[in-house]
């Protein structure tokens, strides 16, 4: 029956490299997700929600309100689009790195998957879709718990769920196209290093405008920083072409992503 | 006989300078158990995975089931179950999970891998252990659990790279065991191996490998017929006197090969050499006769033994 099923997708495109088994790979996922990950996914979403509670709350007390825009907004308000935008990052990092690294070197678990009948782009596929779907399901949970509050403004706010998706797409790629060239467990802190900072300083808990011009220009090239702009600019309903813009950072990371992920995968696993 | 259900000529797999395998030819029959006997390094897995479609060739020619691997490579995978040598189960999963989703990832429908789970289970001697993580599982028993993963997609060719190292002697013979089922009913092995008892038990035809080439091709016995005598006496004078006496000894038998520890003598006739030996004055520490085996055929071939 395999051979049949293998067969019939004989001379399709990108046949070497694809089967079409984007959804047994989910379906790993979800039996993994309810035996053994799924302490993991909890914590991913108890981390925005603390963020939340305790800056939203105590900084909330000392700074009531902010002015965004030429508007004058709560200040949990103010962070919670941000902190929905960096738990989108998070969970995409980390199934995208530390996970896949561990299974591509020491379970060697895509060895296994890819002496079956599906090629590299399936378990890139499948490893990027999983990431999504935890992005999903991190920015619904998320917004059942900021909109009772009223920290979400506008009724755009709905449009954050899908652009959170789109930031973890973006993440998730170049996540995992980085870490396929990673050859030690020690180099993934740099990712680390690199994630930590770009939260504190990407406008998360204050306006980058207080910072100084070459430093606004720095961070503005960073890709959380344009998933914050994107998130908070439809949660508060400020709806412009400059959204338009963000969002299409994340197209770029994601095209770039997966074209580095499928070839790293191939020349990793038919060397 | 009919045609080889895998076959390459002058396949060559080169990483840079180094030539991993070098230009071998073989062919693979229906049904029979194929073994690559060498010893760690012989180019033995690089050919493996030449065949599963993991690896490319640098040149040469290889067909597998009238197919090239790498244009056809999912297509080729669909017949092949694989056993590699580091074991790749998914430690996030239980046993039958193992099992199940390696099922799928074939593109199995459930109804049909749910039922095949139950089958290799029992197959595996594993039922006990359905709902254990992979993780507290024996060396033995994830051999097992690796080999009935291999049989999910109840494939034509079963390639197993080192089956039993690693193994204790009892899991390596219930682990034979399996093997020999599988061959009753028909299935191709393809077995890399750098135990001799473990070609003798398992392969009805070998190639012996050293350094990326070919040395000898055969069945075990013809092997043994053609490169080694019938028996062999195993000789040990204590290390000091070995390559003292090896000169006498050489005189007195058609060859002998001297190890580090130990002096074997060729000959038709074990007993009748070991008594020509104390008559002429030598008094071996310890004496042993022995049926020749293949790893009397790679010392000869080679000059060097298959366990280094």
């Amino acid at each position: 029956m395999a051979v049949a099923i293998a067969d019939a997708r004989a001379g399709k495109r990108g046949e070497r490299v694809y089967s079409g088994r984007v959804l047994q790979l989910l379906e790993r996922g979800y039996i993994a997700f309810k035996s053994s990950t799924y302490m993991i996914v909890i914590s991913g979403f108890l981390e925005p929600v603390l963020y939340l509670l305790s800056f939203g709350y105590g900084i909330g007390k000392l700074l009531p309100t902010i002015a965004v825009g030429g508007e004058t907004i709560k200040y949990a308000a103010f962070i919670a689009p941000a902190l929905l935008a960096t738990s989108a990052m998070n969970g995409a990092i980390y199934d995208s790195t530390m996970n896949v690294f561990f299974k591509l070197n020491h379970d060697r678990i895509y060895h296994g998957m890819l002496a079956t009948s599906m090629g590299p782009l399936d378990v890139a596929l499948g490893e990027i879709g999983w990431a999504l779907i935890r992005g999903f399901s991190y920015a619904c949970a998320f917004m059942v718990v900021i909109a009772p509050l009223g920290l979400v403004v506008s009724a755009w706010g709905l449009l954050a769920i899908p652009a959170a998706v789109l930031i973890a797409f973006g993440f998730a790629s170049c996540g995992m196209a980085v870490t396929s060239y990673m050859k030690s467990f020690q180099q993934l802190e740099i990712v680390n290093m690199i994630l930590l900072p770009m939260f504190l300083f990407s406008g998360s808990f204050y306006p980058i405008t207080v910072f100084p011009q070459w430093l606004q220009f720095v961070v503005n090239l960073l890709p959380l920083s344009h998933a914050i702009d994107l998130v908070r600019g439809l949660c508060l309903g400020h709806i412009n072409f400059g959204l338009a813009g963000h969002a299409l950072y994340f197209v770029v990371m994601i095209v770039v992503g997966l074209f580095f992920t499928t070839k790293r995968l191939n020349a990793l696993f038919m060397k | 006989m009919s045609t080889p259900l895998i076959s390459a000529r002058g396949l060559t797999k080169k990483f840079g300078d180094f030539t991993a395998v070098n230009g071998i030819d073989f062919d693979v029959y229906k049904g029979e158990s194929f073994g690559f006997l060498g010893p760690n390094g012989a180019g033995k897995s690089t050919a493996m995975r030449i065949i599963g479609a993991t690896s490319q060739r640098t040149s040469g020619t290889i067909s597998i089931l009238g197919k090239d691997p790498e244009i056809n490579g999912p297509q080729i995978r669909a017949h092949l179950g694989v056993v590699p040598q580091q074991d790749n189960l998914d430690m996030q999963l239980s046993v039958t999970e193992n099992l199940y989703i390696y099922g799928r990832y074939f593109g199995l429908p459930r109804k049909f891998v749910k039922q095949k789970v139950e089958e290799l289970l029992a197959f595996a001697q594993l039922e006990e252990k359905r709902d254990a993580k992979v993780e507290n599982l024996s060396g033995g028993m994830k051999r097992r659990l690796t080999i009935a993963r291999a049989l999910v997609s109840e494939p034509e060719i079963l390639m197993l790279d080192e089956p039993t190292t690693g193994l204790d002697p009892q899991a390596r013979h219930i682990l034979w065991d399996r093997l020999f089922r599988l061959k009753e009913q028909g299935v191709t092995l393809l077995i890399t191996t750098h135990f001799m008892d473990e070609a003798e038990q398992l392969c009805d035809r070998l190639i012996v490998m050293d350094k990326g080439s070919i040395m000898a091709e055969g069945s075990p016995a013809t092997l043994i017929k053609d490169y080694s005598s019938k028996e062999v006496l195993e000789l040990r004078f204590g290390s000091d006197r070995n390559q003292a006496v090896a000169d006498q000894l050489r005189s007195m038998c058609e060859r002998i090969e001297e190890l580090p520890d130990r002096v074997l003598m060729y000959t038709e006739d074990g007993e009748e050499l070991l008594e020509r030996v104390y008559a002429a004055n030598l008094h071996p520490k310890t004496s042993l006769v022995r049926r020749s085996s293949l790893e009397d055929v790679f010392l000869r071939l080679t000059g060097r033994t298959l366990i280094e």
